[in-house]
């Protein structure tokens, strides 16, 4: 199996890959929960959701299987609607309290 | 097509015809159809007894297969044979002239359509009992007339006292009840089947003397004992003298507590083969017989005094099972039933007479005025007596000389209690129809003879009351005892593993010395009676007047006061204990607790809701990272390790 994969991908080990989305992961993680921005946590979790389509790229490439690439085509179509419904959220937000910041937003207190 | 379906069948629609209608019917209406229902339940006993005779073998009559789980077979099915035909007479035609009577006695009274309803249930529950093929659907009619006689007992529920008595009765019943359940547990446990057929088959193999069978037999006469008003279990019977006198006459003298008599003939093979339980059972009927008729010597309620009388009588009974004389143990059933019913039925019809006076002492001199009733109650008196040539003396007697070969004491003790049964049934004869009037002058003026529907039924059951001892005569008369030779396959088993069973093995001349004996002793007693309330017009003291030994027994030796104190009272404080100390304290303790749990855990995770996002977020996180350390475990380190690597390489 290891022959079929291009030179090109090889020269880099599937470890960096790895090592590079858990990092790009860990700063979606840390951004979510340390800034108060809708919008910053917005992007972080854009991040993360990009730090799982890099992983499924390169597994995909390294076991040369498709279906991981076509699997990142569907999340990037789900991710572009879903940035459209979660955008469309963060400005009605906005209308309503004059303000992104989700700390104001605590009426699930027990 | 067999019609053995058919006879608790019609009882059964009696009873939901004037139960669901009863206010609807017509008062005409009511008794003709319960006495119908009964007339027909009799009508097809005599047809299935035809059928039966072609062949002579048990009928199993199989409806379906009633309770089927894992290794429980239990089949609704019924089993005619000798044994159980005889009860199918005995409840059928008593009870068609006891619905006879009752249409005439119960005529005036506003509650006749329930009183029919029940009375067709008790029938429909006892026929039930004595045709089931298995122990269970015993237990269903066992139950079923258990609950009828409650109902019956507290027929007239304006009055609170008898509401008591029948829940004296009903709750004196579960006591014996429970032993009975416990026994069909046992059977099922050691035998795999409840079927009285295949029961026995297996029983006739058991050495004797076996210990489960022992227990098996003692929890059933534990039933007995209740149903059969035993010592300990007997003080019910006469507090149920509360009930209407037809119900007195059928349910507690002729049939319901006969089935405690007719449960241990039926499983004579178990019985058998467990001479310790006999022994106990021989000695409890002694000392019911002797006890009971002490009491009844003394008191002054007609009612009451037959219903210690009854349970001297089935005293009488449990002696004869106790010494392994089965035959005669029921032959005594079957005369009983004619004799106490008619004793009953005519204690009825003069307390009718009198206008619902119960207290001898305020009777005498009836004779002449109610010939029909004074002349069958004689009947009764000399059949219950043992004179011959009258029924009780042939039964009697026969258990007489089967305890006198089995033990000499307790022939002695039962000699004495049939010298009393005889003294205080003709000390009652006397008071009621000799001598002079005591009632009221208002009174007096209204006696009389009862209807035609009353008297009917007195003359037929003084008939079989005075030729039914013909059916079972002693080998030295050189006549057939028939029922000897028509129960005889009932006991094929017992004779299989006992010799010499049911057997009299004393000489001729003793036979005869013996008879003679208790004839004498039942003539001295009329004599005795005679004397002092004839002669000497003896007229029992008023309640406040007794005093001494007479006071303890006419208070019947105050067994229901110490029954008061020995159970009643420690219940009675216990419920008082854990209604007001065990309920409240502990019971209601312990759920305050546990609701303060709840409350004070719920309180703690709600501080968990901070409303926060990102205190959620970071909760999740940190149980996702949590999962999956636990999950890859090692793996985890090696992966950091390799990132590591990789950095410093890098």
């Amino acid at each position: 199996m290891e022959n079929q994969i291009p030179d090109v991908i090889a020269q880099v080990p599937l470890t960096n890959y790895v090592l590079l989305a858990s990092i790009l992961f860990v700063i979606g993680i840390v951004g979510v929960l340390t800034r108060r921005n809708a919008l910053i946590i917005f992007m972080s979790i854009e991040l993360m959701l990009n730090a799982v389509n890099l992983l499924l790229i390169a597994f995909s490439s390294y076991r040369s299987d498709p279906n991981g690439q076509i699997f990142v085509f569907f999340i990037m179509a789900v991710a572009a609607a879903e940035v459209a419904v979660g955008l469309a959220i963060i400005v009605m937000l906005y209308r309503n309290i004059r303000s992104i910041d989700i700390g104001l937003l605590d009426k699930l207190r027990g | 097509m067999s019609l053995i379906p058919l006879i608790p069948l019609f009882p059964f629609v009696g009873f939901l015809i004037n139960g669901l209608g009863f206010k609807k019917i017509p008062q005409n209406l009511v008794a003709p159809i319960g006495i119908a229902a009964s007339l027909l339940s009799l009508f097809c006993t005599v047809v299935v007894f035809f059928e039966f005779q072609q062949t002579g073998a048990p009928i199993i009559y199989t409806f379906f297969d009633w309770i089927s789980v894992g290794e429980i077979e239990v089949s609704f099915a019924f089993q005619v044979d000798q044994l159980s035909l005889i009860m199918l007479f005995v409840i059928a035609g008593v009870g068609t002239l006891i619905h006879l009577y009752s249409a005439g006695y119960m005529k005036h009274d506003e509650g006749v359509g329930k009183f029919f309803a029940y009375l067709n249930l008790f029938l429909f529950s006892m026929l039930i009992l004595v045709l089931g093929a298995n122990y269970l659907i015993m237990f269903i009619g066992w139950e079923g007339v258990g609950l009828c006689s409650y109902l019956l007992i507290g027929f007239w529920n304006k009055r609170s006292d008898f509401g008591d008595a029948a829940r004296k009765a009903f709750i004196m019943n579960r006591v014996g009840d429970l032993g009975f359940l416990i026994a069909v547990f046992l059977i099922f446990r050691e035998f795999g089947t409840l079927e009285y057929l295949s029961v026995f088959e297996q029983a006739s193999h058991m050495s004797s003397g076996s210990l489960t069978l022992m227990f098996i037999t003692f929890c059933l006469f534990i039933g007995a004992m209740g149903k059969s008003a035993q010592i300990p279990l007997f003080t019910w019977l006469p507090d149920a003298m509360a009930g209407p006198t037809p119900v007195s006459a059928l349910i507690h003298a002729a049939t319901m507590v006969t089935a405690g008599v007719y449960m241990v003939v039926r499983s004579n093979i178990l019985y058998t083969l467990s001479p310790d339980t006999l022994a106990f059972i021989g000695w409890i009927g002694t000392l019911t017989a002797l006890i009971a008729a002490t009491i009844a010597l003394f008191q002054n309620d007609i009612k009451k005094v037959l219903a210690y009388s009854t349970v001297s009588q089935l005293g009488y009974m449990f002696i004869g099972l106790g010494v392994m004389a089965f035959t005669s143990g029921f032959f005594h059933v079957i005369t009983h039933a004619f004799f106490k019913a008619l004793l009953f039925l005519g204690a009825g019809s003069v307390i009718h007479a009198m206008g619902d006076e119960q207290d001898i002492r305020k009777m005498g001199g009836l004779w002449p005025k109610a010939k029909i009733t004074a002349i069958t109650f004689l009947i009764g008196t000399l059949a219950i007596s043992g004179l011959p040539p009258f029924a009780g003396f042939f039964s009697k007697d026969e258990i007489l000389i089967h305890a006198y070969q089995h033990n000499k004491l307790m022939w002695a003790l039962a000699m004495i209690g049939s010298f009393m049964t005889a003294f205080y049934m003709f000390r009652l004869f006397f008071l009621v129809f000799k001598g002079e009037f005591r009632g009221t002058a208002k009174q007096e003026k209204n006696v009389h003879e009862s209807p035609k529907s009353m008297t009917i039924p007195l003359v037929v059951l003084a008939l079989f009351s005075t030729i039914g001892g013909f059916m079972g005569m002693p080998e030295i008369f050189h006549f057939p005892h028939s029922l000897s030779n028509f129960l005889e396959p009932i006991f094929n088993y017992s004779k299989s593993v006992s010799d010499g069973f049911g057997e009299i093995t004393v000489s001729h001349q003793a036979e005869w010395l013996l008879m003679g004996f208790s004839v004498l002793l039942a003539a001295l007693a009329l004599i005795l009676a005679y004397v002092l309330y004839v002669r000497r017009a003896m007229v029992p003291k008023e309640d406040n007047e007794m005093s001494g030994f007479r006071k303890v027994i006419y208070d019947k030796f105050y067994l229901d006061e110490n029954y008061d104190r020995l159970f009643v009272k420690p219940v009675e404080k216990m419920s008082n204990f854990f209604g007001s100390v065990f309920d409240p304290k502990w019971i209601d303790g312990l759920i305050a607790l546990v609701v303060k749990g709840v409350g004070f855990l719920s309180n703690a995770f709600g501080r968990l809701q901070t409303g926060t996002t990102g205190f959620y977020i970071l909760l999740m996180s940190l149980a996702i990272a949590f999962i999956l350390i636990l999950n890859l475990g090692d793996g985890i380190l090696n992966y950091f390790s390799t990132f590591f690597k990789a950095i410093t390489k890098g």
